[in-house]
């Protein structure tokens, strides 16, 4: 590889890697997200009352 | 437009650049194969005053209108922004490297006037983080936000009203200075970042304002 191409592939590879990094962290935090709205879900169920018996 | 759709135009557009710059585009006799960063490095500059120009129209939005969300709108904006502006930087350094011989060049106007933008949007967050949330620091980074947009006309027409001939100018008054195939690849390479830009940014604003209901609703549950 002659060293033009070398820092072509490096520029582009940059950019990619780059916006990899950010999609998996806009990823973790959706998953963060999920999961925060799963606990508050749990939690509402535990919330309600009892159905009255008869 | 729904996410998909934009993401999977991004995706498309990012394929047809890819092709053009790599199959179609003539190689350039002075620079050879690195002169192909400046298919992306451009629009990744573009697209990044761009980011910049939409937080600050939103920073306006906020405090003209009023209106519900723009400060969140203009938060988000700027964050493309300053991630636009990294690998600006970046995809530039490495340029300059095979180009000029050097990793950075403190005397080139264009380059000291892109950083001290970059830094001055990267403060944004310094400030927004630093104030309690609440109407006093959506004004507060609304304000700053509009003061960094006169940065963007200064930091474009740098290469112009700038001595050096180090940073070539590549769009003139008598137009873009390239061939027809370099034109058409560069807005196609400009279009793909752009909806990369706008994909990013409804994914985060999407997040955002879910995080925020979500504060909502647990302080409601809290009561």
């Amino acid at each position: 590889m002659t060293p033009s191409e070398k820092y072509t592939a490096a520029a582009y590879l940059v950019v990619f890697v780059g916006v990899l990094a950010y999609v998996l962290i806009i990823a973790s935090k959706l998953q963060r997200l999920q999961r925060q709205v799963a606990e508050m879900v749990e939690h509402l169920r535990e919330r309600e009352p009892e159905p009255a018996d008869g | 437009m729904s996410l998909p759709a934009l993401a999977g135009i991004t995706a498309g557009l990012f394929a047809l650049a890819i092709a053009l710059i790599f199959f179609y585009a003539p190689t350039d006799a002075d620079q050879g194969l690195s002169q192909r960063i400046f298919y992306f490095h451009v629009p990744i500059a573009l697209t990044s005053y761009a980011c910049f120009g939409w937080g600050a129209w939103k920073a306006l939005l906020h405090l003209w209108k009023r209106r519900e969300g723009s400060d969140l709108e203009s938060y988000v904006a700027i964050h493309q922004g300053v991630i636009f502006g990294s690998l600006t930087l970046l995809t530039g350094s490495i340029w300059a490297r095979i180009s000029w011989g050097v990793w950075w060049v403190w005397s080139d106007d264009q380059l000291v006037l892109f950083l001290i933008l970059f830094l001055f949007y990267c403060a944004y967050f310094m400030l927004r983080y630093s104030v309690e949330p609440g109407l006093q620091r959506e004004n507060m980074c609304a304000v700053y936000a509009l003061f960094g947009v006169v940065l963007i006309p200064i930091s474009f027409l740098a290469i112009r009203i700038s001595r050096s001939i180090i940073h070539p100018e590549v769009f003139t008054s008598r137009g873009p200075q390239m061939t027809h195939s370099q034109f058409l690849t560069f807005c196609v390479a400009w279009a793909a970042m752009l909806f990369l830009f706008a994909t990013l940014y409804g994914i985060e604003l999407a997040g955002k304002r879910l995080d925020v209901k979500l504060r909502e609703l647990r302080e409601l549950l809290a009561v």
